[in-house]
């Protein structure tokens, strides 16, 4: 089975050091560290563990610059057998639409099986896989968190709906899933893994190269674009209780039998 | 003339058999060296363990450990028992091989035991004989009766081993009354020149039983007593390489071989230096063939007594680990895959055989068990290569994983930014009460203060680095911190088998050190401690702060103020970093009895029994399947001993136990409060009288301890 | 623009509270527009449906076809195309049925594209200027998204809160002869009910609710002494069912429960909206957290930054009292 898995590569922002730089227009990046988008590395290890059952190859692909290489070697040290980066300017301005145009693209110029992304990265966007889908005529379920290979060139999946609830489809090959955190238990890489692939090639491509004309991508064809950045004045917000504990939980008692929450 | 006759009728009575005694000797020793040589098969396709160096130092631990039995009477019943049957086993050397040579060459003597050093000899000996039978008695007594905890076998481990031990037991009781017996017949037989009376020793009894007895039954007797010993000897010699009895024959040489530098874990291969570490296909220990021949020798030495589990915490707290199972475990694993016939080895991975990953995450590395064990296995090495082999196949904990991605980007396992390592040392009231220099290329001191991570980036624990700083600053000390160009000392990160991120995070450390020009280095965290003291080279000495503190008692340069409260009963934790793996006891001790007024109580688990709060380090996020914390077992004991402080010298025995004291449901009664913090809080200032002192402390209140 | 589009979901016939939130964050767009509810299924469900929708939208257009008798988005997909003309703007809710319809949709329509919007800034000429969060909520940013072309919008559940007291007397209009075949790569097979646990806490009032930040397993009791005391139930965010120290009948959140509560205790919560999702009916929200900064105080009604280690135990001592029963 050949798998493609579309990878970002994000900020770590998991212990709330975001800042605004000083322009007001973007975050503070210069210190921040930057990884793998986390549902995406979600689905090299489910990827990974499919071809350990089946058989196959996995191929990760990320758009963007020349950074975004070390996320390509992490996979690959992880057991991923090829890296491709497509990178130009192009790449870094386009929106989540022209990033789902350049991924088919690639797409086309091979065949793939099953074609996953992570369900959202830090932009909350959740749409590069949807949009891949729909571009390539594929079937598409979103919020993937259980994959099982079915004879007769088809998956059993399984998405995490509300409640907690599961529901159960079929899909016909090839497809575009997106996975959510969670599904597996990833295995860990570490500095030697890296190492050991410092080496290997990775692909590279333009998006000329992908056959795609300067219109099509990039700013000018962007119809969605970020502004800035900004940390919202929440208008009321939570009342704070800034005295010491002992008053707090007297004031907050008070508040919570005002509001029907004592027995 | 008779007694000559008698003389020569003795050594008839064997003659018949001499053959047969022929046979057995020749077969014995012969399958003796065939199995000890199967034995050493897979030792000799194992990894490479140098251990040939400084021969004197090695004898003299075989003659401490082997010879004097040192760590046997920690155990007062069983050592006793074990010195007792060593003793005896010691002293009838030379009884048993002349037994057994007297079979076919009747009139040897050993060298220089004829005449009357072999009477003397005789004598001694028929007493060690019963002595070594009384113990095998009470031995197997102990075993079905009494039946001491440590030895039962769990049953996810398999069946007891009683059955096998009492057998074993059995034997070499057996043995004792056969060599009696071949002795009492030859003595009871008329005309027998007289020797010293060992009377009430068991040949003496048995002597005077067969008093009366016809001479051609006491030469029945004495034939099949011959018989009966030579039988029995040979088939215990050829039997104990299949048990834990091997260690008869091991012990001398694992005692010989053991670790000369503990504190510091083995390199990930013997004879790569870390240079060339990429070079190696596969780190750490998969499966049984990447042990060193050591750590299999280990394996065949164990004696199944237990102590190691017995002391050890993860057991305690039903943590999936046992010590003692690690190499029982693998003893068998070595006996099914190294059989005495046909194929050998079948390389097949250990964890999820029989090690699983949890088993093996479980350890904390405190070392109760390598302290406890009198034949000096060690566990450590092992623990730590089995993580390396996991780590290497990608099979680490998700909530290991986290901290350290973190780690590898950021230098410590919070993911907190580098920038701000020294905030704790930044606050402004703080700068004003005691300035701390930041070494950089403008400034520089005579002594750096480690901090390591958690004192940097944890709220509660900056307390300790400013306690400490305080401290410093007071005994006059000119010393630094490297700030953000400090990173996590790695000690840990090398614990837990990712010895490429180790090494990553030494070598910038080192570069620091190295460009900041201190001469020595002092930490409040023993952790850092041992791994600038052991795993790392090339850096200035290091110490510990209780090192220093007592130093200072002693020269009058650290006084202290009496004790507001004189209710309180403390209690010294020894964490494991600083006492059992570094023997520092007793100056974090003097320190705290230099302060007046102060009440201390030992818990009964003190010293190298102390134990452990849980761990450190990267053991803070491992989610451990147990049944209980160790700090929860551990503030019970301070509990126990009549304690309400208890008083440590480790930021993460702080963490743990004052996590403990909220869990185990004590917070009014006890408190937790690190050695230096209050040090700090108690420091008497030249020409300050109890009352002044009072009123400073108040003000310091805020910024020191809690 | 002269129509906006809004797919409602419904359940057994009962209409998604989003129906109403789409219809608010409709106007906000372009209050001239007409509205119109786009509603699939089959059967009396859909006609109860689309009976209710009458309320608030101008036109409900019905799509009826048995295969789309269970929202499969992909089915679903198929049968707009066949029904939606180009360039439309559709809004639908950013839920688990939106994420999987809206983007493929986008393309298939060729429209832009913006999810998870939380605010509308205005129009400017040819571009809508919405607003977005980013890294879990920690930062929000504007949005300039050109709609001469059409747009698919997700809308934040909860951002715009519905206008209730409207009654448009809408007209349902049968779109059902408009879709083509229906068949698609993707099969609905069964769902599966997630377990009820022991503890229902979607029936509860008072919920003390704990997130990463009970930092383990041991501390859960620390959370379920003070629900006992509230006569309460112990409730979670997703970190905690990940971290198996709670079962996950537990979870609060868009892919866990959701609750009705009237008080809320969100004990060491970050408040990321994933979570908030799962919490109608406007209760008092109480947030305890270490961190000033965390995104829940920005929901609270009241806040307090404390260790929850410390603080849940004091609370906890203090209710027992007033209520006469010796604390701890």
């Amino acid at each position: 089975m050949e798998i493609l898995v579309c990878a970002k590569r994000v900020p770590d922002t998991s212990d709330n050091e975001l800042v605004l730089n000083r322009a007001g227009n973007d975050i503070e990046r210069d210190e921040l560290v930057y990884s793998i988008n986390e549902a995406d590395n979600y689905a090299v290890e489910e990827a990974l563990q499919i071809v350990a059952r089946v058989g196959g190859k996995v191929t990760v692909v990320t758009v963007g610059g020349e950074d975004d290489e070390e996320i390509l070697r992490r996979e690959m040290a992880m057991g991923v057998s090829q890296g491709v980066l497509i990178a130009d300017e192009a790449c870094r301005a386009s929106d989540g639409r022209g990033i789902a145009t350049i991924l088919k693209a690639f797409v086309r110029k091979d065949h793939y099986d099953v074609i996953l992304t992570g369900v959202q990265a830090e932009d909350g966007a959740a749409q590069v896989g949807g949009m891949l889908a729909a571009m390539l005529d594929y079937p598409f379920a979103s919020l993937v968190n259980s994959v099982e290979v079915l004879e007769g060139n088809k998956l059993k999946i399984i998405r995490e709906i509300e409640g907690g609830n599961k529901e159960i489809s079929e899909i016909d090959l090839p497809c575009v899933l997106s996975i959510q955190t969670g599904i597996n238990e990833p295995r860990y890489v570490g500095m030697r893994g890296i190492r050991a692939v410092a080496s290997a090639p990775i692909s590279t491509y333009t998006t000329a190269e992908l056959g795609l004309e300067s219109g099509v991508v990039g700013a000018a064809a962007a119809k969605v674009k970020r502004e800035d950045y900004f940390v919202p004045a929440f208008g009321k917000g939570a009342e704070m209780l800034e005295s010491n504990r002992k008053e707090n939980i007297e004031k907050l008692l008070e508040l919570v039998i005002a509001k029907g929450g004592l027995k | 003339m008779e007694s000559l006759q008698f003389a020569a009728l003795v050594t008839s009575w064997l003659v018949p058999g001499r053959p047969l005694f022929v046979l057995i000797h020749i077969l014995g020793v012969a399958s003796f060296a065939y199995i000890v040589a199967r034995r050493m098969v897979p030792l000799l396709r194992a990894e490479r363990d140098p251990r040939f160096d400084q021969p004197l130092a090695r004898l003299g631990k075989v003659l401490k450990y082997w010879l004097g039995q040192w760590k046997h009477p920690r155990y007062k019943v069983a050592g006793t028992l074990h010195i007792l049957i060593f003793g005896g086993f010691l002293l009838l050397a030379a009884r048993a091989f002349t037994v057994l040579i007297v079979g076919v060459a009747p009139n040897f003597v050993m060298p220089g035991l004829s005449g009357k050093a072999g009477l003397v000899y005789e004598f001694l000996t028929d007493y060690a004989a019963t002595v070594v039978l009384l113990c095998m008695l009470f031995a197997i007594a102990r075993r079905l009766l009494f039946k001491p905890a440590r030895y039962a076998v769990p049953a996810r481990y398999g069946k007891a081993h009683t059955g096998d031990a009492v057998f074993l037991l059995a034997l070499i009781a057996i043995l004792m009354v056969a060599d009696s017996l071949f002795a009492a017949a030859k003595a009871a037989t008329p005309g027998q020149p007289t020797e010293l009376a060992s009377s009430l020793s068991l040949p003496w009894i048995l002597k005077t039983a067969l008093a009366s007895t016809p001479v051609p039954t006491l030469g029945r007797l004495y034939f099949s007593a011959y018989l009966g010993h030579e039988v029995v000897f040979y088939f215990l010699l050829c039997y104990r390489p299949f048990g834990i009895q091997f260690h008869v024959e091991t012990s001398l040489f694992n005692i010989y071989f053991a670790k000369s530098d503990t504190g510091t874990v083995k390199p990930v291969r013997w004879g790569v230096n870390d240079e060339h570490l990429n070079e190696v296909k596969s780190f750490g220990v998969k499966r049984f063939e990447d042990f060193t021949w050591k750590h299999m020798l280990d394996f065949y030495s164990c004696a199944d007594c237990g102590r190691c589990s017995d002391n050890c915490p993860a057991c305690a707290v039903g943590r999936p680990l046992s010590p003692r199972f690690i190499s029982i475990k693998a003893r068998d694993y070595a006996f099914q895959h190294y059989p005495m016939f046909g194929h050998v080895g079948n390389g097949k991975p250990f964890i999820g055989g029989i090690y699983s990953a949890d088993e093996i995450w479980s350890c904390t590395t405190c070392g109760a068990c390598e302290t406890e064990c009198p034949l000096l296995v060690e566990y450590i090495d092992k623990i730590v290569d089995l993580r390396r082999g996991l780590v290497d196949d990608g099979n680490v904990p998700q909530s290991l994983q986290k901290p350290l991605q973190a780690l590898e980007s950021r230098g410590n396992p919070y993911g907190k930014m580098e920038k701000k390592r020294a905030e704790w040392a930044n606050a402004r009231e703080f700068q004003q009460l005691c300035g701390i220099k930041t070494l950089d290329s403008k400034t520089s001191a005579e002594t750096l203060y480690f901090v390591d991570s958690i004192t940097s980036y944890d709220d509660r624990l900056q307390s300790i680095g400013r306690a400490t700083a305080k401290i410093l600053n007071h005994i006059g000390e000119d010393f630094g911190i490297l700030g953000s160009a400090e990173r996590d000392s790695g000690h840990e990160v090398r614990r837990f088998g990712e010895e490429t991120l180790f090494l990553a995070l030494r070598g910038r450390n080192v570069e620091a050190i190295k460009r900041s020009g201190v001469k020595r280095i002092v930490t409040a965290d023993p952790h850092a401690y041992n791994a600038l003291k052991h795993d790392y080279q090339g850096i200035p000495p290091a110490e510990h702060i209780s090192q220093l503190m007592a130093r200072a008692v002693r020269s009058g340069k650290l006084k202290f103020k009496p004790l507001e409260n004189t209710n309180n009963v403390y209690t010294y934790h020894d964490p494991c970093y600083l006492g059992r793996h570094n023997q520092i006891y007793d100056d974090p001790r003097s320190v705290l009895d230099a302060i007046p007024g102060i009440k201390r109580v030992e818990m009964s688990r003190s010293r190298d029994r102390s134990f452990c709060c849980g761990g450190g380090g990267l053991m803070l996020f491992y989610e451990a399947k147990e049944e209980q914390r160790m700090g929860v077992q551990r503030v019970r004991m301070a509990e126990e001993a009549g304690a309400n402080v208890i008083v440590t010298a480790c930021p993460f025995c702080m963490v743990n136990l004052e996590d403990a004291i909220k869990v185990a449901g004590l917070e009014e009664k006890m408190t937790a409060i690190d050695l230096a913090e209050l040090a700090a809080r108690q420091i008497m200032n030249e020409g300050q009288t109890s009352e002044s002192a009072e009123s400073v402390e108040a003000q310091q209140e805020v910024v020191v301890g809690r | 623009m002269a129509r906006i589009f809004a797919y409602i979901t419904h359940r057994n016939g009962v209409v998604d509270d989003s129906a109403d939130e789409l219809a608010a964050a409709a106007s906000r767009i372009d209050a001239t527009a007409s509205l119109t509810a786009l509603v699939t299924g089959c059967g009396p469900d859909l006609d109860n449906a689309c009976a209710a929708l009458r309320a608030s939208y101008g036109e409900v257009w019905k799509i009826a076809n048995p295969a789309l008798a269970y929202p499969n988005a992909e089915v679903i997909r198929k049968a707009l195309l066949g029904v939606l003309p180009a360039g439309s703007t559709v809004l639908m809710a950013h839920d688990h049925f939106g994420i999987d319809l809206a983007p493929g949709l986008s393309v298939k329509l060729n429209t832009s594209y913006v999810s998870d919007v939380s605010g509308i800034a205005g129009i400017d000429g040819a571009d809508l200027k919405v607003v977005r969060q980013e890294f879990g909520g920690q930062v929000s940013t504007h949005v300039r998204c050109d709609i001469s072309c059409g747009a698919v919008l997700t809308i934040r559940p909860g951002a715009f809160k519905g206008h209730g007291e409207v009654s448009l007397n809408g007209s349902v209009i049968d779109k059902s002869a408009g879709v083509g075949t229906l068949t698609t790569g993707r099969r609905y097979l069964q769902t599966i009910v997630a377990e009820a646990g022991t503890v229902d806490i979607t029936k509860h009032n008072v919920l003390v609710s704990i997130g990463r930040g009970i930092q383990g397993k041991e501390n859960v009791a620390i959370a379920q002494e003070l629900a006992d005391a509230l006569g309460g139930a112990v409730s979670c965010s997703r970190p905690v069912v990940d971290a198996k120290w709670l079962e996950k009948s537990r979870q609060v959140g868009s892919s866990g429960k959701t609750v009705k509560p009237k008080v809320y205790l969100a004990c060491g919560i970050s408040g990321s909206f994933q979570h908030l999702a799962g919490i109608k009916g406007n209760p008092f929200i109480v947030a305890i957290n270490k961190n000033p900064k965390a995104p829940i105080f920005h929901v609270a009604n009241v806040g307090i930054v404390d260790d929850i280690l410390e603080f849940l135990p004091e609370l906890t001592s203090k209710v027992r009292e007033m209520q006469g029963v010796a604390g701890k």
